[in-house]
């Protein structure tokens, strides 16, 4: 044991396992689709054949949030489901992602000064990814998952020292 | 039953005709110009009038499309209800229009036509109309604890709602 001991520097194993946990973690993200709006018909798109999600491992959209890792709020969120949507994200399993998409679900969108839209979704769940757009084109979806799997990619599990 | 001359279809039109012949008292013409058949009925009379134009084989009204609510700020029965039948077996259509005041209650349509339900709630829910002997008259669109009522002209936006740009 002492010849492994403070041999190698603490960083080069957690690297290493950082690796593993990070490519798991990001090649298999099942999406909550919480389509509400306009926005769910892109989402629908782009899990269609021509801008497949499933070659990214997003294939299977989890109707329960027991089962999922992704929250993509895809459309208007007005304020009569704005509980229930923070309840769908406290039941999903740590660790969870959410994603915003179209301009609904960022700042209000086209709909800013009603009286029954919550202005952004940020003020109920943490976002990770902001995708704009009214709809976002299906590559636009794309683009901000791909930018997802790269923000996963700098997670580490390590404990962060303060 | 369109009339897209221009002629005025509402007053022209042979339903129109058949229903003021039968109700004098609650029906009339409706005053603006308006491309397919329309009466104004009173509000004591309106499920009668339901009744007959459901009930009666020539017409079979059997289909309501929508319930709209009016906000006409200014005039006397505030609200304006109008109702629009179509006739699955016969292919043709009618307006009613109910004029209903701020205090008063519309009687509900639900037992005529199942499609009324949701109609009327939200026209309670948005205008607050309310309406008699509806089976679950509470709101739809907005959260169960809304004060207020969205669509009423004089509805105030709360201050967060405003836009900073405006």
């Amino acid at each position: 044991m002492g010849i492994i001991e403070n041999r190698f520097s603490p960083n080069v194993l957690v690297t290493t396992v950082d690796k593993a946990f990070n490519w798991a973690r990001k090649c298999s993200l099942w999406p909550l689709g919480f389509g509400l709006a306009c926005c769910a018909i892109e989402m629908m798109s782009t899990a269609a054949s021509r801008y497949d999600l499933a070659r990214f491992g997003m294939e299977v959209f989890r109707a329960s949030p027991r089962q999922a890792d992704l929250m993509i709020i895809a459309g208007t969120v007005t304020k009569k489901i704005a509980p229930r949507l923070k309840l769908l994200y406290e039941q999903m399993p740590e660790k969870k992602y959410v994603v915003a998409m179209g301009g609904c679900a960022i700042a209000g969108g086209p709909f800013y000064d009603s009286y029954s839209v919550v202005k952004r979704v940020d003020l109920i769940v943490p976002v990770d990814v902001y995708i704009p757009g009214c709809a976002p084109r299906p590559e636009a979806l794309l683009h901000g998952l791909l930018k997802l799997r790269e923000k996963i990619d700098r997670e580490t599990i390590a404990r962060k020292v303060s | 039953m369109e009339d897209s001359s221009g002629e005025n279809a509402a007053k022209t039109d042979p339903i129109v005709g058949l229903l003021i012949g039968k109700f004098p008292d609650s029906v009339s013409t409706v005053e603006e110009k308006i491309n397919w058949p329309a009466v104004r009925v009173k509000l004591g009379a309106l499920k009668q009038v339901g009744r007959f134009l459901k009930e009666t084989p020539d017409l079979a009204f059997d289909y309501l499309t929508c319930i709209s609510g009016v906000d006409l700020k200014d005039r006397s029965p505030r609200f304006d209800l109008v109702y629009h039948l179509v006739s699955i077996k016969h292919k043709h259509t009618l307006v009613l229009k109910v004029a209903v005041g701020e205090d008063e209650k519309a009687p509900s349509v639900t037992c005529l036509w199942k499609g009324a339900d949701w109609n009327e709630r939200e026209v309670f829910d948005l205008l607050g109309v309310s309406f008699r002997d509806h089976p679950d008259l509470r709101r739809i669109l907005m959260p169960d604890e809304w004060k207020g009522y969205p669509l009423r002209k004089d509805y105030v936006l709360a201050e967060e709602d405003k836009f900073p740009g405006d």
